[in-house]
């Protein structure tokens, strides 16, 4: 829509023309030597007529925007249209002066009247700029802050989706059945499991964190099942220190640890392995040098859910990697001799 | 005076249950149970009145367990999930407590145990049927003595209605449950089992060929060699049914 005819623009518009009337009188009468009487009678219809033409003026800026075309083409464009417009203009008023039964002569004052209107619709292309201009800027204030807000919505999902419930309604269950039997035990898993919240909370603004920060995430949630699990929860680990300041987007390892314990361990009758490994490897052929994460865990072959047993928490580890590193990282999953692996490698020089 | 079973895969969530019934001399606990397995033999045994059941555990979970104990016992579901309560009252469960829960709505649940200990056992329902309104069946349980088998449905080849009880046959085994063919059928995904005649439901991916019998009927030729009778109807059914399938 034409920015004078949005919102009441019009009235303003039209008494921006009064002074130019004004104006094109006095040059009519310095110039033409007419009379203030005539010059008013010429001037007032002209300047209706312009206004129109500056009007116009607006659809050529829209549709030259000077981030998408030359500057030369943009200047020759709007100057050529200005002298046409100027020419206009003048033609317009010389044929009000020849229409009204008038003594005297027009014709002197023509060459300043065509510069008028020169600057006036070099005026009016400019401010169409501007306001070209100010609309951008709003439009993009309103899409960063849609797209804060669709981030922020988009986070609080994953948190949502993170945190399984089950885990924490298991949990509290732990805590009420250990305040009578064992009540040092029970406050020890409330600060365990405050710990785990407030960390999984805290990570989901981060882009990366230090893997040895992504390790004591996982090992409080370990901690934690290690109550509800007893004997039938056996943690191995083999981490390398040379992975501790290795970033990593956060909730890499926890989710796959968790898959291991949900569709692994609590399927079992007897006790099962959860096994973390971690380690850095040396270029090798076309392979760059890498972190390599494994995390492997007993299952039952015959159990419920065989099927699903990479589950969302897989896919979600796999979203993330490669939204992070890109076609450099590779994340695997394989089951074989009651043993569910995941094996994931990630390229020391991606993005941190 | 109650006889009441404990059936949990986590020990603190058993101990907390055995601690509640502290509150309810009149209530005695004549064996606790880390799985499914376990569950069943231990029913079968100790005949108690009353189950404390947990719905997620290993082996067997606890819609599973209440299918092979059979009716006859209270029970009451004891779970973090809440999405098994429909189907839970639709086993005619006593209660559903969500952990964690106190004493007071635990204390409810016995209330409601006792209230219907004199009533007799609703009538054995189609419980598999029942319990998975929505999905087919993935696995079949079933138990023999003390023993339980579990058949996943792809090893299942056929089944034969024998009275009141299917012969289910899975790699050159059979094995009989108290089950109507037509309930099974009903639980089994139909684009995988056809009841090709009044007494068989057959696994589509064994088999192998058609061959003619009489001038109305015709045998199913299974990968093992096995034939099975086939009715004109189920002809039909199969028909339809390959025919979308090729």
């Amino acid at each position: 829509m034409h920015p004078v005819i949005r919102g009441g623009r019009l009235a303003v518009y039209v008494a921006a023309w009064l002074p130019v009337a004004y104006a094109l009188s006095w040059l009519l009468v310095d110039q033409g030597k007419l009379t203030w009487r005539v010059s008013a009678a010429v001037a007032l219809p002209a300047c209706g007529v312009y206004a129109l033409f500056c009007l116009s003026a607006w659809y050529p800026c829209r549709a030259l925007r000077p981030h998408a075309e030359p500057i030369a083409r943009i200047v020759i464009t709007h100057l050529a249209s200005a002298v046409v417009a100027a020419a206009l203009w003048a033609g317009v008023a010389a044929g009000i002066f020849g229409a009204l039964p008038l003594t005297g002569s027009i014709a002197p004052a023509l060459p300043a009247v065509f510069a008028l209107g020169l600057v006036l619709y070099l005026l009016a292309v400019a401010l169409y700029y501007v306001v070209l201009a100010v609309d951008a800027a709003r439009q993009a204030e309103a899409r960063e802050a849609e797209a804060y807000v669709l981030a922020g919505k988009a986070e609080l999902r994953a948190l949502k989706a993170q945190i399984n419930p089950h885990f924490l309604y298991n949990s509290l269950n732990s805590i009420s059945a250990l305040t009578s039997v064992d009540p040092g035990k029970a406050r020890e898993m409330c600060v365990q499991l405050a710990g785990f919240l407030r960390s999984t909370l805290g990570m989901g603004e981060k882009a990366a964190i230090p893997f040895s920060e992504e390790l004591a995430l996982t090992r409080s949630y370990l901690n934690i099942e290690r109550v509800r699990f007893g004997a039938r929860l056996e943690v191995e680990e083999e981490i390398g220190a040379e992975c501790d300041g290795f970033p990593v987007p956060p909730l890499l390892l926890q989710p796959l640890v968790e898959n291991a314990i949900v569709h692994g361990i609590a399927n079992l009758v007897d006790a099962g392995f959860v096994r973390i490994r971690a380690h850095q490897t040396a270029a090798e052929g076309d392979r760059p040098e890498e972190m390599r994460i494994v995390v492997e865990n007993s299952f039952d072959p015959e159990g419920q859910s065989s099927r699903q047993r990479g589950g969302f928490g897989l896919a979600s580890v796999r979203k993330r990697i490669q939204a992070h590193y890109g076609s450099g990282a590779a994340i695997q999953a394989a089951a074989a001799d009651a043993v569910y692996r995941v094996e994931m490698r990630l390229p020391l020089s991606g993005k941190g | 005076m109650m006889t009441a079973m404990i059936v949990d895969d986590e020990e603190l969530a058993r101990k907390l249950v055995r601690e509640m019934l502290a509150a309810h001399p009149d209530i005695e606990v004549i064996a606790e149970c880390a799985n499914g397995f376990e569950a069943v033999k231990a029913a079968a045994r100790e005949k108690p009145d009353l189950l404390f059941l947990d719905v997620q555990m290993p082996k067997l979970d606890g819609f599973e367990v209440l299918e092979l104990i059979g009716p006859g016992v209270k029970t009451i579901f004891t779970t973090a999930y809440d999405q098994y309560a429909l189907r839970a009252f639709e086993v005619h469960a006593v209660d559903y407590l969500l952990k964690p829960f106190n004493q007071e709505r635990f204390d409810g649940a016995l209330e409601l145990a006792r209230s219907r200990m004199g009533q007799p056992a609703p009538p054995p329902s189609d419980l598999a049927a029942a319990a998975r309104p929505q999905k087919y069946l993935e696995r079949i349980v079933v138990r023999d003595g003390a023993r339980v088998h579990i058949i996943p449905v792809a090893r299942l080849d056929y089944a034969e209605a024998q009275d009141d009880y299917v012969s289910l046959v899975s790699q050159g085994k059979s094995y009989l449950k108290q089950q109507t063919i037509a309930s099974l059928e009903k639980a089994l995904d139909p684009r995988q089992f056809v009841r090709i005649h009044r007494s068989y439901v057959v696994n589509l991916e064994r088999v192998v060929k058609m061959e003619p019998y009489t001038k109305d009927s015709r045998v199913a030729v299974l990968s093992d060699g096995k034939q099975l009778p086939v009715s004109r109807s189920g002809y039909q059914r199969l028909a339809v049914l390959l025919g979308e399938t090729l």
